[in-house]
């Protein structure tokens, strides 16, 4: 694949503040990409390095292989649909969505078929009139998305879109977002302190953690093999549970009091030198409790202390010794399933391949 | 349709009653008395009560009148023009530069107010006077060996003193228009190719018109009627309408005619703001 954005070793500092600390990540044609992070991680800064609102302390950024050091953002291949969507209060949708076009020289009826295009593109036909203050949240995000859309961008860049809206709303325009990203076949680069939004939108997720981008991987890969413990309990919830690891062969021997003896695969185990100590990484849902066909011995005893019931599934928190935290489980619920109560004893089975391992 | 009052209604009407009855003597009460003696006569000493509109025949009829009103109103407008073009730049400065020194600046503005408005036109009679500031730096530097003599005692004098006089009403209205423009729409418009001449006709300027109308509202309408400056620095080419009204007021023993220039020149400052509102409402509306 062809990169279209590169970041290489890029410096941002504000003051004493180093915003963006040395990043490098590389972004190709067509890609749904996502920053993912804490606030003040330095994500909204690395967009408004791209978009050229800010200008690197040092490194440098290539869009189509074209350096950016040096060039407006006005005369940037990249267009944004700002956080609180800034659309132009005195002009109307179709003002708005035609701001850019001005200087491309276009007839009044090639404008209008553009318009009207890219705004039945967002799903807002014959709004055309609309006075902008007279628009939902929603609404006005479709707006910001058709006026930077209209331009054909080589990038869109993408600063938080979806944090103002109710989450019924959000959820919506997630997946009209990601089907939007397939019709135009634009780069998007999406910044989000939402790690679902991240994972369920992007092919590519940066997870980044004070100003430094932690780990790079696809959603599937950033949940199931998270490269750090900061992002495995950034992404989700995960279960940390003290361990010795040692290293024999392709293979990593670990040895836990309450999990006893297991190998793990090396890809499974981060961090660069595994001598003794590790931490092991247990999603929630890889433990079952009371599981019908436990395999004999290979269980742990444990009491729940807390009950959380979320519709389609229930959380659980159950206490299996004093020197380790409680841990957190999840089950799917189905009509009919047994009902446990807090304080009940309980036998927990867990997946132990999927187990992951960070060390040093 | 049925009235009731609950609490809250009553104790409003009783915050409002002070105010109420403070603006009632003092600006409806006055008002009004200056409209009825508009259609009344001065006959000698007497005052002949009957109803006509003599007064206001005569203002509209007499060249001298509408001289003065014109002269005012393009007076006034010219000064308007002015202040509210040098105000700009300033405002702007300000709200776009002025960092975190905003509330100095904003100080700084407000300083010629420390010194009464009087003082301040007087002041221009000594700067742009025979033997002022203005004519014996010039003569110092060399450039000229007679004292200028049409800087002061005409209409220019009158626009320059009014355009520096009011400054800072004009200033401080274009500020907060200025200040209210979010400015990721600045961003915005420059993501979507503007350069900052673009941005500026096409962002800046519709968006703080709604300041820039009122400061020129501000201006325009005490400044119509202004009798001081002209009074100080206009001579006679400079007279305003202000000036002739209180010599009617006054020396020329003709209160009702007075009242009628002063009722027609009310008219006359209302139409003018009416028209400046409606041509900007298309802003004005949206806020």
């Amino acid at each position: 694949m062809i990169n279209q954005v590169e970041v290489k070793n890029v410096y941002k500092n504000f003051g004493d503040v180093k915003a963006v600390d040395g990043v490098s990540l590389e972004i190709s044609q067509g890609q749904f990409f996502s920053l993912l992070g804490p606030s003040g991680c330095g994500k909204t800064t690395l967009l408004r390095l791209i978009a050229g609102f800010e200008m690197p302390n040092s490194g440098d950024i290539l869009i189509d292989n074209k350096s950016m050091d040096g060039i407006a953002p006005n005369l940037r291949p990249t267009n944004m649909v700002f956080q609180n969507y800034a659309i132009f209060p005195h002009l109307n949708v179709a003002e708005n969505v035609a701001y850019g076009l001005r200087k491309k020289r276009l007839s009044k009826d090639e404008k209008l078929e553009m318009i009207n295009k890219s705004l039945e593109l967002v799903g807002l036909s014959g709004l055309n009139n609309r006075s902008s203050n007279a628009l939902s949240g929603g609404q006005k995000q479709r707006v910001a998305l058709a006026r930077a859309l209209i331009l054909k961008p080589k990038v869109l860049l993408l600063d938080e879109p979806l944090s103002a809206l109710d989450k019924k709303l959000r959820e919506q325009m997630q997946s009209e977002l990601r089907h939007l990203q397939r019709v135009v076949g634009i780069t998007f680069i999406l910044v989000t302190h939402d790690q679902e939004e991240a994972l369920t939108m992007s092919d590519k997720v940066a997870v980044m953690f004070d100003g430094k981008v932690e780990q790079i991987a696809s959603p599937r890969e950033l949940y199931e093999r998270p490269s750090s413990k900061r992002v495995a309990s950034f992404i989700g919830t995960m279960n940390f549970i003290d361990a010795i690891g040692s290293k024999s062969g392709e293979k990593i021997k670990v040895e836990n009091r309450i999990l006893g003896k297991f190998e793990l695969p090396q890809n499974q185990v981060s961090g660069n030198h595994v001598n003794n100590k590790l931490t092991l990484g247990i999603r929630p849902e890889l433990i079952s409790i009371n599981p019908r066909k436990s395999k004999s011995a290979d269980f742990i005893e444990g009491e729940i202390e807390e009950i959380s019931y979320l519709g389609e599934t229930t959380y659980y928190k159950i206490i299996c010794g004093k020197d380790i935290e409680p841990l957190n489980v999840l089950t799917q619920n189905s009509f009919g399933q047994m009902n446990y109560k807090v304080g009940e004893k309980v036998k927990l089975n867990i997946d132990k391949d999927n187990i992951v391992g960070f060390s040093g | 349709m049925k009235f009731t009052f609950n609490n809250d209604t009553k104790k409003g009407w009783r915050l409002l009653s002070i105010p109420f009855i403070f603006s009632l003597l003092l600006l409806a009460a006055p008002l009004t008395m200056m409209f009825l003696l508009s259609f009344w006569t001065q006959d000698y000493l007497t005052l002949d009560k009957t109803f006509t509109f003599k007064n206001y025949i005569e203002a509209a009829t007499q060249p001298v009148y509408k001289l003065l009103f014109t002269r005012s109103l393009i007076i006034s407008l010219t000064a308007t023009f002015f202040t509210v073009l040098l105000a700009f730049p300033m405002a702007y400065f300000i709200s776009f530069h002025g960092g975190e020194r905003k509330a100095l600046w904003l100080f700084l503005i407000t300083i010629p107010f420390w010194t009464s408005y009087l003082i301040r036109m007087f002041l221009w009679k000594v700067i742009l006077g025979y033997n002022g500031v203005l004519n014996s730096f010039l003569i110092w530097l060399e450039m000229i060996t007679e004292p200028l003599t049409f800087l002061l005692y005409n209409a220019n004098a009158v626009v320059l003193a009014l355009t520096h006089g009011w400054a800072p009403f004009a200033i401080l209205p274009i500020f907060v228009s200025l200040e209210k423009i979010d400015r990721s729409l600045l961003e915005a418009s420059t993501d979507l190719g503007d350069s900052a001449i673009d941005q500026f006709f096409r962002i800046i300027l519709p968006l703080s018109a709604p300041g820039v109308i009122g400061a020129a509202l501000i201006i325009f309408i005490p400044t119509v009627g202004d009798y001081i400056t002209p009074k100080l620095v206009g001579g006679t080419d400079g007279l305003m309408i202000a000036n002739m009204i209180q010599v009617q007021f006054s020396k020329a023993n003709n209160a009702p005619l007075a009242a009628a220039l002063s009722v027609s020149s009310l008219m006359i400052v209302s139409f003018i703001s009416i028209v400046f509102v409606l041509f900007n409402r298309k802003y004005l509306r949206r806020y």
